[in-house]
């Protein structure tokens, strides 16, 4: 087998496009026989085989452009031998044409687009780390493989005016060339990849100059404004473009909202006998498990007790069904300094204390390291979210979809509280329960926050 | 109100100036006695009289050099070359001092000169010239080169009735193979607007003259085919609508020019140096253009057919460019 590589046409060019293929795969060739033709940015020229034997395979289509050294196309030596009555006289395989570097190394790769995140509630299971990879750097305008994006200056201004990543956008013109109806299509379809980092590509506008022509051209119907456009731009303003997790976001708080009738319950809970567990805890646990002990844990555990004694908690709503979910898979909203992801702990109810903590911590660690798979970041039946640690009394969380319900934590502070008719200092939080009231009725709501109350706060459990 | 052919336009269009306007005076070979060798001047002498009618001898220098002596004198010539390619016997008059003149001396020459030009009837090299890009490059001239019968009319009442030289071509094919109804009133045709002769949303081919029928035909097809588009004539290629060209470019963002000229130096080049210009970020593809080959037109029939631009052509090269 012989690669047969893009040559590079003299000094300065760095790419070629192939514009005919004079064989075709299965073809006989000889050495030295015009193969292909290219054109660059400097010459057009035929370029000849650089070993004799059987066209096996053609890499890049006609109208492809693609970097020097890339193959373009492979032959089979072999095949000229079998092929040939004169096997004798058969060449053997040569390497890559001489004047061009044998092997072809990988293009580069353009950064992968960011998954699409999964929409997550309300908030944060505990300050997330700096992340400096947080907006991904916008590479050179290729294909993930190193082709280049073929477009023309109509639609590449609508890619500025939009903040789109051509990279992401199929083009259906002559040789995959982005047109202006795949561009337009894909904006309004949602299905662009905005660049992340709006840095790099919507220069920040500190300017009182008329609202770009396109604000929300790509946001989906459900992020339509409340108020004429026009409204939203005076005096000094800087305009961000959304990054895709946060349309993503953005649309499904929207249509938790308008889809459940979201109702409030806010209970306290005296955690002391938690606390105090925990920090004796604390260092013994971490040395014998390898992870941290932190509170979440306990309300994981809490929350699952809750939804195995009031399974309607632990449901989707389609239509006119109830789906009652036989695992209890726990999504934890975690913050990440891009926005928000909700990794869900498959099969809570399975897990004794020590598996969640170390699901927890896991799955927390890789949301800010960008590692989660598709998969934990999907199917979670409940949610709980901790604005808690950033200090919030109590929240009134958004419903996670397809959820009917959400566990707000709030702060974990000592407060004085009536005990036997006595003032005692006790470790207290406030825990919220946000409930779609289709289905879960207060009777329910509270039964559950009450079983998830007598949990915490009579803690049986072995933790180690 | 009878349909008339863009001859009958062209003749009127001289019968009512010359009615008008006692200075219109016109002058050419064989128009006279003979009414021209396309019949455009018949009747004009029995009408006007020797002293406004005049059968010029065969020297193209001589007949615009005289139209010019008479434009500085008051009068408004109206000058005929029998066929415009013999305008290039008088390139340095038109050249050096009709167009010049206004600049240098302060001397306007309100003189039309026009004549039939174009290919397609198989006239062959010295009888089928479409000569207006020896004049694009004139600074002093105007340049027009219509397409139907009303604009015929109304653009050469203009052309009269304007202060400076202007080139009026009158493609032959079209004379008497098109026809239209036209107000019985008088009217006039402003000089430097382009027309959109269709509307569409994919593309747009930009043509004038014989052209634009040949477009309006391709236009058809692809219509067929999906493919929508949009038709506009230039009318005057000099000043070039430039407004016009851009409006639609930045509408369908793709630009077909179609010309009968040879393509080399054609009209097309200018205008997609202008659309570059004035609408680059709006361009979703290459400007493209359908031209006659670069040589003199043949006389063989068949030969001549592969030279010029057909519906055909016009239609493949928009194809492609609606593809891209």
């Amino acid at each position: 087998m012989a690669d047969v590589i893009m040559p590079q046409m003299g000094e300065s060019i760095f790419e070629g496009t192939i514009t005919k293929w004079l064989k075709k795969p299965g073809d006989k060739i000889e050495r030295d026989e015009p193969l292909f033709e290219i054109s660059t940015d400097k010459v057009d020229a035929e370029i000849p085989s650089p070993s004799a034997g059987v066209l096996k395979e053609i890499k890049v289509n006609e109208g492809q452009t693609v970097p020097i050294q890339t193959v373009v196309a492979v032959i089979d030596a072999d095949g000229a031998s079998a092929g040939t009555s004169t096997a004798a006289s058969a060449p053997a395989p040569a390497p890559a044409k001489a004047e061009a570097p044998a092997q072809a190394s990988a293009p580069p790769k353009s950064e992968a687009p960011p998954k699409p995140a999964p929409s997550p509630a309300a908030s944060a299971l505990r300050a997330a780390a700096p992340s400096p990879a947080a907006a991904s750097s916008s590479a050179p305008p290729q294909r993930p493989g190193g082709e280049k994006i073929r477009s023309s200056p109509l639609v590449r201004r609508i890619a500025r005016e939009n903040n789109v990543d051509l990279s992401q956008i199929p083009g259906t013109g002559a040789g995959g060339r982005i047109s202006k109806h795949d561009i337009r299509a894909a904006i309004e379809g949602g299905s662009a990849s905005r660049t992340s980092s709006g840095a790099a590509t919507a220069p920040a506008r500190a300017t009182s100059a008329p609202p770009p022509a396109a604000g929300g051209a790509a946001a989906s119907a459900v992020l339509e404004t409340a108020v004429p456009r026009e409204k939203m731009y005076f005096g000094h303003y800087e305009v961000q473009p959304m990054s895709v997790m946060r349309q993503r976001i953005a649309e499904h708080m929207v249509l938790s909202k308008r889809v459940s009738p979201h109702v409030y319950s806010v209970d306290e809970v005296n955690v002391s006998g938690i606390a105090a567990l925990r920090s004796k805890m604390k260092d013994k646990f971490e040395q014998s498990s390898g992870t941290k002990l932190t509170f979440m844990p306990f309300f994981v555990r809490a929350a699952v007790e809750g939804l195995r004694a009031f399974p309607t908690v632990n449901s989707s709503v389609d239509g006119t069904n109830i789906v009652l979910h036989k695992e209890c898979n726990i999504g934890i909203a975690v913050a990440l300094d891009w926005g928000l992801i909700v990794p869900v702990i498959k099969n809570a109810e399975e897990k004794n204390f020590l598996g969640i903590a170390r699901a927890l911590n896991d799955l927390a660690e890789r949301a800010r390291t960008k590692k989660l798979k598709p998969e934990e970041v999907a199917e979670s039946t409940f949610s709980i979210t901790n604005p808690g640690v950033f200090g919030g009394l109590f929240g009134l969380p958004v419903i996670n979809q397809p959820n009917v319900a959400i566990l707000g934590l709030g702060t974990i502070e000592k407060r004085p509280v009536v005990v036997d008719d006595a003032i005692a200092i006790r470790s207290m939080v406030y825990l919220t329960l946000s409930y779609d009231h289709r289905v879960v009725d207060g009777a329910v709501a509270h039964q559950f926050m009450g079983k998830v109350k007598h949990t915490l706060e009579n803690w049986t459990e072995s933790i180690l | 109100m009878a349909a008339i052919t863009m001859l009958e336009g062209i003749r009127q269009a001289i019968f009512e100036e010359m009615d008008r306007d006692p200075a219109v005076v016109a002058l050419g070979e064989d128009i006279g006695v003979y009414g021209g060798a396309f019949k455009v001047t018949e009747g004009l002498l029995a009408r006007f009289g020797p002293e406004r009618v005049i059968d010029a001898p065969i020297s193209e220098t001589a007949i615009v050099g005289a139209a010019c002596g008479m434009g500085y004198l008051g009068l408004r010539p109206i000058v005929e070359m029998q066929f415009i390619d013999f305008i290039a016997c008088c390139f340095n008059q038109v050249t050096n001092f009709v167009a010049k003149s206004h600049y240098r001396w302060g001397a306007p020459v309100p003189m039309v000169l026009r004549g039939p030009s174009g290919g397609g009837v198989h006239g062959g090299p010295f009888h089928s010239a479409n000569p207006e890009m020896y004049f694009m490059h004139t600074p002093g001239l105007k340049i027009i080169y219509p397409s139907t019968a009303y604009d015929a009319k109304g653009l050469l009442k203009s052309a009269v009735r304007d202060n400076n030289p202007v080139l009026f071509f009158e493609h032959k094919y079209l004379y008497r193979r098109i026809k239209e109804e036209i107000p019985a009133e008088e009217y006039t045709v402003p000089i430097g607007k382009a027309v959109v002769r269709r509307e569409g949303k994919d593309l747009t081919i930009l043509s004038y003259a014989a052209m634009v029928h040949t477009s309006l035909e391709a236009a058809e097809t692809l219509a067929k085919e999906g493919i929508d588009a949009e038709v506009i004539d230039l009318r005057t290629l000099l000043p070039l609508d430039r407004d016009a060209i851009l409006a639609s470019v930045k509408k369908t963002n793709k630009l077909l020019v179609v010309h009968e000229d040879t393509r080399t130096g054609g009209i097309a080049g200018e205008i997609a140096a202008l659309v570059c210009e004035g609408a680059f970020e709006d361009l979703d593809g290459p400007i493209a253009r359908v031209t006659a080959l670069d040589t003199p037109t043949p006389y063989s029939p068949p030969l001549e057919e592969r030279f010029l631009p057909n519906a055909e052509k016009v239609a493949a090269a928009a194809r492609d460019l609606a593809k891209y």
